[in-house]
């Protein structure tokens, strides 16, 4: 229909459609131990979602925040629980299994909720805007941070 | 006691701001002229601040500047679609507004996109309906025509 007219109206500089193909399959990675934050989302969304394919990705390396935070969260969940389901619902269920690390020490959840059909016909993982310096001098992330390592 | 004036100064602010070209201060809500306002009174102001607008943004940083990659993200769809009339609030102008849209939405996040009142979702959301052409749709529902419809039309 429209998306492929959506992405050539606009010279790629300015084109949100960011993905990049996967370069392996395996249904999960290895939890990092002294990533405890990263550990919890990854159990959370497994009990809860029994996810078919599940990518936890700590992106607080691309934002204005000390090296080694816990704090920008990118999140990929293919699940059949999603199916018939809205983005909205979704994504809610998502932040509904995540609410403790969302009230605390993750200032920022990308999530990408699908199906296991619609991941099957576009295995892809989208990418994050570039930050725009904003929790530079954020008393509420530098609190969350703190929260995250007490 | 700075919370204190900080509430009063608030309270006397006028009108929510709609985002235009000529007006780049991205202010933020408005309550009743009174002296302390309440969470209570802003979860109340939210509920009229999502319907004033047919689109309502509750951002980092303002349309002109935005502060933060996902918040830009939304603008940038926005401004795609040629809506350039929209109500943005800057969430780090005003801490309490910053938890009070979260609490309201019971959604943990910011960006959070309000379409006629009903809350939409955030960047991800808008990003994938852009990407689906669901937002075209959605618009049309606004009465809003997409300018990607005119660009189609005219590259035909």
């Amino acid at each position: 229909m429209l998306p492929g007219i959506l992405r050539c109206i606009r010279p790629v500089s300015t084109r949100l459609t960011l993905t990049r193909p996967l370069a392996h399959f395996t249904p999960q990675m290895a939890p990092d131990p002294s990533r405890p934050v990263e550990k919890a989302i990854r159990t959370k969304l497994t009990n809860s979602l029994k996810p078919d394919h599940l990518e936890v990705h700590n992106e607080s390396h691309m934002h204005a925040v000390p090296p080694g935070s816990e704090s920008h969260f990118r999140v990929l969940v293919v699940s059949s629980q999603f199916e018939g389901l809205k983005l909205i619902q979704r994504h809610r269920l998502v932040n509904e299994a995540l609410k403790e690390e969302l009230s605390s020490c993750v200032h920022a959840l990308a999530i990408q909720a699908k199906t296991p059909e619609q991941w099957g016909s576009n295995p892809s993982l989208a990418k994050s805007p570039p930050c725009m310096g904003g929790s530079r001098g954020d008393h509420t992330v530098e609190e969350k941070l703190k929260a995250g390592r007490e | 006691m700075n919370s204190l004036i900080r509430s009063a100064a608030r309270c006397l602010r006028s009108g929510p701001s709609v985002y235009a070209p000529v007006r780049a201060d991205g202010r933020v809500w408005s309550a009743p002229a009174r002296f302390l306002c309440s969470a209570a009174d802003l979860q109340k102001d939210l509920g009229q601040m999502v319907k004033k607008d047919k689109v309502v943004v509750f951002m980092k940083g303002t349309p002109a500047q935005p502060m933060c990659g996902f918040s830009n993200a939304v603008v940038q769809i926005l401004r795609m679609h040629g809506v350039d009339n929209y109500a943005a609030y800057n969430v780090l102008e005003d801490q309490d507004l910053r938890q009070g849209v979260k609490d309201f939405s019971n959604w943990p996040t910011i960006p959070q996109v309000y379409f006629n009142g009903e809350f939409v979702g955030g960047c991800d959301i808008l990003l994938q309906m852009h990407q689906n052409g669901d937002l075209v749709d959605e618009l049309k529902k606004l009465g809003i025509q997409s300018a990607l419809l005119d660009a189609e039309k005219e590259s035909k």
